[in-house]
């Protein structure tokens, strides 16, 4: 019993912390500012496959605020960056959180049903709680532009929302 | 300025004091960046709150089992507050969005 928690919390761990530990150094903002757009891009994906997939109102319902807000932020980051003449870089980061979503994807492609809401919300509980702990410890502070400091810290907002609204849909499908 | 006036003038003044409380009024609360502000609002049965939202993104101000307002991205909407008592509202798109409204009856 003890030896089955401790692996399934070191896989836990492991699974919120790997896209985050590649980026060992500090990023920089054109590498932030693709970091957060790559995350937003990924969870709308997540919802549409939720929008299609899913006949639970709750669920459905809240694949649609996930859509709309993220696409909200994400249109605000592409202005900005527009403005400070920054160009988006890929890097580690980005491509883990992509690895890990099309993943994700692919886990609950083969789910319909209760089984794929109960799936679905998990994980957006884990994948907001996830970017969240990267916005506080790691993409915020090493943010250099002031504007760009400020989005992320509006983001991180919207996004700790998000991870309460996901709890409290799980909680419900329970 | 003829006498009459004058004379008058304190009565009118007194009728308007005296409607002033029972007036109702607009109350204002903002929401920038996720936060209402002011968090808590003073108010009176018949007041109006006015949520006036400079966001991009939708929010609601939503008492658990009782009213719902719906405040789209940079709209503004607005609330009649029908019966007394002190109400905890949050967002249910962001519930770590928190207001508060005291209404005396």
């Amino acid at each position: 019993m003890f030896t089955r928690y401790t692996a399934a919390l070191a896989a836990l761990l492991f699974v919120s912390a790997a896209p985050f530990a590649q980026a060992a150094d500090k990023p920089t903002d054109p590498q932030i500012a693709h970091i957060a757009y790559t995350a937003g891009v990924l969870d709308i994906e997540a919802a549409k496959q939720a929008i299609k997939t899913s006949k639970n109102k709750e669920v459905v319902a809240f694949a649609k605020d996930m859509e709309r807000d993220h696409e909200a932020v994400n249109k605000q980051a592409l202005d900005l960056v527009k403005k400070l003449k920054v160009k988006p870089e890929d890097n580690a980061t980005s491509q883990a959180l992509t690895k890990a979503a099309e993943e994700e994807h692919a886990k609950l492609a083969k789910l319909k049903g209760a089984a794929f809401d109960k799936a679905y919300i998990e994980n957006e509980v884990a994948y907001h709680k996830q970017v969240n702990g990267a916005l506080e410890t790691l993409l915020i502070p090493s943010a250099s532009n002031a504007e760009l400091k400020s989005l992320l810290e509006t983001g991180l907002k919207i996004f700790q929302g998000h991870e309460q609204h996901a709890e409290h849909v799980a909680g419900m499908l329970k | 300025m003829k006498a009459g006036a004058l004379i008058h003038l304190p009565w009118v003044a007194a009728l308007t004091l005296m409607a002033a409380p029972a007036a109702a009024a607009t109350i204002e609360v903002t929401i920038d960046k996720l936060v209402f502000s002011p968090a808590t609002v003073e108010a009176k049965v018949g007041d109006t709150i006015e949520w006036v939202n400079m966001d991009v993104f939708a929010h609601t101000a939503t008492v658990k089992g009782g009213w719902e307002v719906m405040i789209p991205p940079k709209k503004s909407a607005s609330l009649t507050l029908k019966a007394a008592g002190a109400v905890d509202y949050f967002c249910r798109f962001h519930p770590n969005m928190k207001g508060h409204v005291n209404v005396a009856p």
